[in-house]
């Protein structure tokens, strides 16, 4: 296996009323071709601002963020937004097809794949839709054929099943789990449920409170394919539990620092 | 259910200004009302049909034929602009596209350069408050009596609201916008097509629908004062003759021109726009809170 993502003691800071903040704090992280790496931290801890990093739309203060391209003819990196981020003037077929438009593909041949990721997400029939007649769930999906039609290397997602109800929370991680279990793309994945990093991952890294720092990271051993049932296994508690211990500190110190 | 509200909705919508106009014409035939002064709605009707019959409103049309038939451009040209509304019309639109144009260019500008924005926007705040028919006298002195003055009245007036409408819709549009099409590999050219335009489309109409009116009004204060045709001079003319009757039926024209501009720019957004959501009266939106209430 190669590495894929390589980050080194990566730092960021900005400016804020006068003083510096400081967000990020000697980050390291190393990714492997295929691997799904799952990022958990208390909010505010800088784990979507390091997302955007990987993504190349903030700029690190100091330190090395490394993308590793293998193939070539399709984009390195797509990233998954929490707020789906689709654009609510394209219709469901235009906006899973965007990025393979941004890159000159054929009319017809964007579509032919846009609409094959539809299917796969059960979208079928809402093709031609606009965002405003979907709920929030089918939005998501829609978020994720898109990123998925775009075939990146690598996938960046920024909770992005934040915004949704537990029920269909659940519904989409399995979706997720057969779409990249059939795929096994490199991803990064930032979420604040320790259940959903552990149900999803190869790997969780835990964040300190606010500046972010790395904390501890759990290898997560459960074989694939896996299922919504692995979850009420005693395995998988005594795994989140144990994660929760570590992560408790920081979630109180987080919740003291808020304003 | 849902049926009968929207007829008897309908029924109000339509019934109470038939009232009204019933209201008027009865306290002009009991003299409760100077006829002189506030003619019947009949009277207006009769008027607004006597303008068009004899060429004042659309020209003497009937005799476009006989010009076009002899090849008489000239004639054909004289007989159109001797119709005030066409002349009104022809005013209002050329305006309104010498102005909107470059406000759209300007203002996508503007919304995307913040240096742009910082030098012009104390110019363009202090020009935006000054009323635009107070440099009527000024836009003569430059461009003469002529037509040209009334359409750069109007090009100015929209200019200027169709500039800051499209200066905010543009940078009302969410970043995250930005950054989704950013990280799927949008150039800037792609940025401006597939994100710019289409974010901002449903504030540059609003802007578009205001300078319309706007123009409407330019126009018909301009031709008061200075024109020689136009539903302003005839408005103006009717009042200065006391023919009230004629001055009614040009405010009745003017009120039509200003729905059919607002029903044909909603149609235009309907059709430029399918992902807007369509606003469909509830249930309870036809109900009033009030009625609830014991």
């Amino acid at each position: 296996m190669s590495v894929k993502i390589s980050v080194t003691n990566v730092c960021k800071s900005y400016p804020s009323r006068g003083s510096i903040v400081t967000a990020l704090e000697s980050f390291n992280l190393q990714v492997q071709d295929g691997e799904f790496v799952c990022i958990v931290g208390p909010s505010g801890c800088g784990k979507s601002t390091f997302l955007r990093m990987l993504g190349g739309l903030t700029p690190v203060t100091s330190g090395e963020v490394k993308l590793v391209p293998g193939k070539t003819g399709v984009p390195l990196q797509s990233i998954v937004f929490q707020e789906y981020a689709i654009f609510p003037w394209k219709t469901v077929l235009d906006n899973v097809a965007f990025g393979l438009e941004m890159r000159g593909v054929s009319r017809t041949e964007r579509h032919t794949i846009a609409s094959d990721w539809i299917k796969k997400v059960g979208l079928a029939k809402f093709a031609y839709a606009y965002p405003h007649q979907l709920s929030g769930g089918m939005k998501q999906r829609v978020s994720i054929a898109r990123a998925f039609a775009n075939d990146p290397e690598i996938l960046l997602m920024d909770e992005p099943l934040g915004a949704l109800d537990a029920q269909t929370r659940t519904v989409l991680q399995e979706e997720l789990l057969h779409l990249w279990e059939a795929s096994r793309k490199t991803v990064v994945y930032i979420t604040h449920s320790i259940e959903e990093a552990v149900l999803l991952g190869d790997r969780v890294i835990l964040m300190t409170a606010h500046p972010g720092k790395f904390k501890c990271e759990f290898a997560i051993p459960f074989p694939r394919p896996r299922a919504f049932e692995l979850t009420g296994t005693p395995e998988f508690s005594r795994m989140t539990l144990a994660i929760w211990r570590e992560l408790q500190d920081e979630v109180k110190r987080a919740m003291e620092q808020q304003p | 259910m849902k049926l009968d509200i929207a007829t008897r909705d309908r029924a109000l919508a339509i019934g109470f200004p038939l009232l009204l106009l019933v209201v008027w014409e009865l306290a002009v035939r009991v003299n409760w009302l100077d006829g002189r002064f506030f003619p019947a709605p009949s009277d207006v009707a009769v008027a607004l049909w006597n303008l068009a019959a004899k060429g004042d409103l659309f020209g003497k049309l009937w005799l476009l034929p006989g010009a076009l038939g002899k090849g008489d451009w000239e004639g054909a040209q004289k007989i159109i602009v001797e119709g005030h509304l066409w002349v009104s019309l022809y005013r209002i639109f050329a305006g309104f596209i010498l102005g909107a144009i470059p406000g759209i260019v300007l203002g996508v500008v503007m919304g995307m350069s913040h240096s742009v924005r910082v030098a012009l926007d104390p110019v363009i705040s202090a020009a935006y408050v000054l009323p635009k028919i107070a440099i009527l006298p000024l836009v003569m002195l430059i461009f003469g009596i002529g037509e040209t003055s009334k359409i750069v009245i109007v090009g100015i007036s929209s200019f200027f609201l169709v500039l800051i409408n499209t200066t905010v819709g543009v940078r009302d549009i969410e970043s995250i916008y930005f950054q989704a099409a950013i990280n799927y590999g949008a150039s800037r050219w792609q940025l401006f097509w597939h994100v710019i335009i289409p974010g901002a489309m449903p504030v540059i109409f609003a802007g578009l629908r205001l300078s319309l009116g706007t123009a409407l009004i330019v126009i018909i204060a301009a031709e008061f004062v200075a024109a020689q045709y136009g539903l302003g001079y005839l408005i103006w003319f009717s009042w200065q003759t006391l023919l009230t009757e004629n001055m009614f039926a040009g405010l009745v024209v003017v009120m039509i021109l200003g729905a059919l501009f607002t029903s044909g720019l909603q149609a235009l957004e309907h059709w430029l726009m399918p992902w807007e959501s369509e606003e469909h009266a509830t249930l309870t939106e036809s109900q009033d809170a009030i009625s609830l209430a014991k």
